[in-house]
């Protein structure tokens, strides 16, 4: 059986982000108009998210879940910088999933800055020239006689002001400006946006205050364990509730048969409802206690012989034959590899991987008179509203979901299992439910970033020039193409740049969900491909980074939008690195030490990152510094954010490549919590120094793209320390050995 | 069967069966939700809370083994002479991202500043290996306890 998902490839798909594009354009004047957002305590709503009260206080709506990326707080610092307000009079509210009023909102493919950028600030600008319209009406005057200073309007020539607070019930008499046509501040005049800015909730997160999805309490709630087969997809065969029932404080236990498309729900990413076995109860330990009780037996499934063994064999006799399918064939690669002074064949091979955020799955659901509730830490939540109505055969609109604060998201939480799960029971249990997951559940239970083969040949001329590529890549799917987040682009770099390119994939069937995780796609692929880069730098005897360089070749830009390839941006960014890492000097390095380089583009980031490594003669790897040249536009919108997130996307791409794999075996996942599904700790996490490179391009997101180049980075720095290239991951330390 | 737990320098009333963990009865029985589950195997430390001032992990303590042991929370950490510098140090360096792990990150920060005030390099790994944090905050975790005990941050 070939688990096939929705062809919805989040985060990479250019299709994807231009239809969220469009449907933002068409919010937004939905969203400016008057009366949309609730009103409070004498608060006027001036548009869906800013409400102003008499005394100043500004309330301005987060549209979009936060998992942690910081987007509560920066979204909103781009309506307050337009509406012209000082941030400490700011109050932010999250809002519920709100399509009609706020377009889509989701977390994913570091698009919130892009898709926000133009939009929000005209949000915010609207409110204030609606404010100064107010003002100029009381005066009986020109609006352009008017200005702003922080929270109040000013006119400039008497010098007389009314504060914010004082106008806002008069903008109902005011009409909405067209948002195309206000006008933007010159970002010489922010105050606000630029400036480094502590997240919003940082004093209900240092107090342990109540914020997450796992926090959620409800009067008469219920707390629930929903057991799952190791084998996706398979059904319960048989289980004692009884037994599971005589413990004390549980109060049901069911089967539940899942939905027959629960593997691969239409329209959505990650599984539905599975078949399993809930327990509710008094409290969660006793549900737990319950489900231990509870005996299941799983019935046979036809995935139950897949191991990743057998894939990697599997994957191996497929580079052997003929590729399935080429997808992209630039020049005449065999001639070229004939005619090349030098050329390299290697196999890469990277495993799946767990998002595992360190909230375990969890949803809150109340089902009353036909109605569902729900409390959710979501990443996407209109598509679990839209699974829970087909799942529970009720409508769309009978739902409501708020959405708390994630615990971590990584992409994992873009899939909205746990909801319709959550859903489900508080249905069959008759009483409000908060479903929460074990490590092992989510472990064993996501959907995955998908492993890869690749099986490279590469050939350098006498000059030193990249002259032919040839990737024969192994990924999972079936002739509908790639599972979800294992498919590459045609344009996938260095395509484009070398003449003779030949791209050849080859699927394997799999029976195990995946989908995208932090930089999809981006997060294996830039590893095996600079990597494979490195080699060749090697092979052609220059210097990585002007090998880098030179291959980026002279035109400023190659291709079209949306799969433009700004090389000009990489080299400042290549330039960049090289300089602050000392790249120059990295011979006077004592032995067993050595730099490496890697550079990529993903999520409309351009990044070039240098990694310093010290091997042991044992094989023990210890990761020194980590150097990071960032290009993301002409704007940081928080840089105290922005830093947060590029530190730690470089230190999980280090985690990936030290420590992380799922591996299949007997069709279910070995792994099930920290202690064989390792996470990098303090004393390995190396500090991180960041420059943005500015340039003047529209300010683009930070959630993902700093990761994918620091897993080659460590990697080919490992090479020059070592002499040992790393083509399999995790990196196992026993091959390093001196 | 009900169990009078010290928390936080309040005597709190849980009735719960002895065997659940001292985490869940914090968090399901009495409200008390700054401790955080993440593994329930004592890997990740998000449900650190201090026991008589050692941090602990709250997942792995039976309830009927906790006594008359005073338990401290992420909650009790403002009325902590060097918990509050912690968290203040925390704000200020805007440590978190989800923030998931972080109660469990201050509760074993303040620990080791209550026994090392100032700690080198080697004794924050140490003493923080422990911890998870899943977004990886680590560099700003190692500057907000150099701060926390005055030491230069880098």
């Amino acid at each position: 059986m070939t688990y096939q998902p929705s062809a919805q490839t989040f985060g990479a798909s250019r299709r994807e982000i231009l239809a969220s594009v469009t449907a933002a354009g068409l919010t937004l004047s939905f969203a400016v108009a008057p009366k949309a957002a609730a009103e409070d305590a004498g608060a006027k709503a001036l548009n869906a998210y800013v409400r102003i009260a008499p005394d100043g206080v500004v309330t301005i709506m987060a549209k979009n879940p936060e998992i942690g990326q910081g987007i509560k707080t920066s979204l909103p610092m781009m309506i307050a910088e337009e509406l012209d307000v000082d941030w400490k009079n700011v109050r932010i509210e999250q809002a519920d999933n709100d399509p009609k009023t706020f377009g889509r909102q989701f977390a994913g493919g570091s698009m919130a800055t892009p898709l926000h950028w133009d939009e929000l600030r005209r949000v915010g600008a609207v409110a204030r020239l609606m404010l100064i319209n107010a003002a100029a009406q009381a005066w009986n005057c020109q609006p352009g006689e008017c200005a702003t200073t922080p929270g109040n309007v000013v006119h400039k020539a008497s010098g007389k002001s009314r504060s914010y607070g004082s106008l806002a019930l008069a903008c109902a008499d005011v009409a909405t400006p067209d948002p195309k046509s206000v006008t933007l501040k010159d970002p010489k005049a922010y105050r606000i946006v630029g400036k480094p800015t502590p997240q919003y909730d940082v004093a209900k997160i240092v107090s342990g205050q109540p914020l997450f999805g796992i926090d959620v309490k409800r009067p008469g709630m219920l707390y629930a364990t929903f057991a799952k087969a190791p084998v996706f997809g398979a059904k319960v065969a048989g289980a004692d509730l009884d037994a599971a029932k005589a413990v004390k404080g549980v109060r049901k236990a069911f089967v539940v048969d899942g939905d027959p498309n629960g593997l691969a729900p239409p329209g959505a990413l990650g599984t539905g409802l599975l078949p399993g076995v809930a327990v509710v109860a008094d409290s969660w330990w006793a549900a737990r206690k319950g489900r231990d009780k509870a005996a299941i037996r799983w019935a046979d499934h036809p995935t139950a012989q897949q191991s990743s063994k057998g894939f990697a064999a599997r994957a191996k006799d497929l580079a052997a034959a003929a590729p399935q399918k080429t997808t992209r064939n630039d020049g005449d690669v065999d001639a070229a590899l004939k005619g090349a002074a030098k050329t390299v064949e290697a196999a890469y091979a990277y495993p799946f991987l767990a998002h595992a955020p360190l909230e375990p799955m969890n949803c809150t659901a109340e089902f009353k008179d036909g109605k569902l509730e729900i409390w959710a830490p979501t990443q996407n939540p209109e598509p679990g509203r839209q699974l829970c109505a087909r799942t529970l055969g009720i409508k769309p609109e009978d739902i409501t979901v708020h959405m708390t604060r994630c615990g971590g998201g990584f992409g994992r939480r873009l899939g909205n299992d746990y909801m319709v799960e959550a859903a489900w029971i508080a249905r069959e249990a008759g009483a409000p439910v908060k479903l929460l997951w074990s490590r092992e559940d989510d472990i064993q239970h996501g959907f995955y970033r998908p492993g890869g083969f690749h099986f490279f040949k590469g050939g350098v001329d006498a000059a030193g020039n990249l002259v032919a590529w040839r990737d024969h890549f192994v990924t999972y799917g079936d002739d509908k193409g790639a599972a979800s987040s294992a498919g590459m682009a045609p344009t996938e770099f260095p395509s484009r740049f070398v003449p003779n390119y030949r791209q050849d994939v080859s699927f394997m069937a799999l029976g195990m969900p995946t989908g995208p995780m932090r930089a999809p796609g981006s997060n294996a692929l830039a590893w095996a491909h600079q990597s494979f880069i490195d080699e060749l730098a090697h092979a052609a005897g220059a210097d990585p980074l002007a090998f880098q360089l030179k291959l980026l070749g002279d035109k400023p830009t190659v291709g079209e939008a949306p799969a433009i390839y700004n090389a000009a941006r990489m080299k400042g960014v290549l330039q960049a690195a090289g300089e602050m890492s000392g790249w120059a000097a990295r011979g006077k390095l004592p032995k067993g030490q050595g730099l490496g380089i890697a550079c990529y583009y993903s999520h409309l980031g351009y990044f070039a990152e240098v990694c310093h490594v010290a091997v042991s003669p044992a094989g023990e790897i210890a990761v020194k510094k980590m150097w990071v040249a960032a290009d993301v536009g002409r704007q940081i919108v928080n840089p105290l954010g922005a830093m947060n997130q590029v530190q730690g996307a470089t230190i999980e791409g280090l985690s990936h490549a030290l420590y992380q794999q799922v591996t299949l075996a007997d069709g279910h996942v070995e792994q099930s919590n920290f202690t064989d599904y390792p996470l990098i700790r303090i004393d390995k996490a190396p500090p991180v120094e960041v420059k943005f490179v500015i340039t003047d391009y529209p300010p683009t997101g930070l959630g993902e793209p700093a990761l994918p180049p620091a897993l080659p980075a460590l990697t080919n720095a490992i090479f020059a320390a070592t002499g040992k290239r790393v083509r399999e991951l995790p990196i196992r330390p026993e091959t390093l050995k001196a | 069967m009900a169990y009078t737990l010290n928390v936080n320098g309040k005597a709190l009333s849980a009735d719960v069966d002895g065997d659940t963990p001292l985490l869940w009865t914090l968090r399901d029985a009495l409200g008390i939700v700054g401790p955080k589950f993440g593994c329930g195997v004592a890997a990740c430390g998000a449900c650190t809370v201090h026991v008589d001032g050692q941090p602990m992990r709250s997942c792995q303590i039976p309830t009927d083994s906790v006594g008359a042991a005073k338990i401290t929370t992420i909650g009790g950490m403002a009325a902590h002479p060097v918990g509050k510098k912690v968290q203040a140090a925390w704000m200020e360096l805007d440590v978190a991202q989800c923030g998931y792990c972080q109660p469990g990150q201050i509760m074993s920060a303040t620990a080791l500043l209550a026994s090392t005030p100032k700690p080198t390099d080697a004794q924050i790994d140490a003493a923080m290996a422990g911890n998870l944090c899943r977004c990886a905050t680590y560099t700003r975790i190692r500057a907000a306890i150099k701060r926390a005990s005055g030491q230069k941050e880098a």
